[in-house]
């Protein structure tokens, strides 16, 4: 149907300092595209949250962005080591992060329900030892 | 009370400025990025002891109007010309987060 905008951006795994950068990128370009505050609030925290458990628990990976009118689609992808249990890293307070990254104020594990809290769609793939692909869909309305 | 109303009245440090002029609207205190992220609103005056370059992302994705650290923290040279680049108000101050908290809901 309609062509959608797309993004696409690397996520350095080695760079703390950078991470978050490709979703100020995103929060840029949805502004100047006129999206409602409200919108592009919900796809910076999403994204942001998917970015920074990249960079902290994955390695890095790869983040695409896909802009409809009515939607908004990030698939973020990585090969880090997988999630075990989604049940239970889906669970508020739930963190495996060293205490290096809690000093910077991460590993709150509140990540991941922040995805889902504010996003419409949220769908976890992930295989132990292959890697971890995240998609969510932020509804514009 | 726009930032730089807010910087005077309480006698903050500058340690990067951009747009001061903006309205601050709330308030928000919080070390804990995630809780930041998802809970402080545009416009809030972020109160943390955080000064890694994260909050900078942070700071930026929440909107928030200011960052004032709080119990003297300060930024490394390197993330506050960063804080700078992306237009991002930061202040010190050496009171204590609840002390700051207080004065700024005194202010709104
Ligand atoms: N991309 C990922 N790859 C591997 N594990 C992950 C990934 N994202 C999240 N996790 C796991 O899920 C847990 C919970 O994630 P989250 O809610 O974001 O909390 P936090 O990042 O603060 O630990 C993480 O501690 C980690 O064990
Ligand atoms: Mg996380």
């Amino acid at each position: 149907m309609d062509e959608a905008l797309k993004f696409h951006f690397v996520i350095d795994g080695d760079n703390f300092t950078s991470a978050g950068e490709a979703s100020v990128e995103v929060k840029k370009k949805l502004r100047q595209l006129g999206f409602p505050p409200d919108v592009i609030r919900r796809v910076s925290i999403a994204m942001y949250e998917g970015e920074i458990n990249m960079v902290i628990h994955a390695r890095g990976g790869v983040a695409d962005v896909l802009v409809y009118p009515d939607r908004i689609v990030i698939i973020l992808e990585d090969h880090g080591p997988g999630i075990e249990d989604i049940d239970l890293a889906m669970q508020e307070g739930y963190s495996t992060a060293p205490d290096s990254v809690r000093a910077l104020g991460f590993g709150a594990g509140m990540g991941l329900p922040n995805m889902k809290r504010y996003t419409e769609e949220m769908h976890i793939e992930s295989t132990l030892g292959v890697g971890t692909t995240i998609t969510m869909v932020v509804n514009v309305q | 009370m726009t930032v730089a109303e807010m910087a005077c009245a309480l006698n903050l440090e500058e340690i990067a400025a951009g747009d001061t002029q903006r309205e601050v609207t709330g308030g928000y205190a919080g070390d804990l990025l995630s809780w930041v992220m998802g809970r402080a609103q545009a416009g809030d005056a972020w109160v943390t002891i955080m000064s890694n370059a994260n909050i900078v992302a942070v700071a930026t994705l929440a909107d928030t109007a200011a960052v004032i650290l709080a119990e003297g923290v300060t930024l490394e040279p390197e993330v506050a010309e960063l804080a700078r680049t992306k237009g991002i108000n930061v202040y010190s101050s050496a009171q204590d987060t609840f002390t700051l908290c207080a004065k700024i809901a005194a202010l709104l």
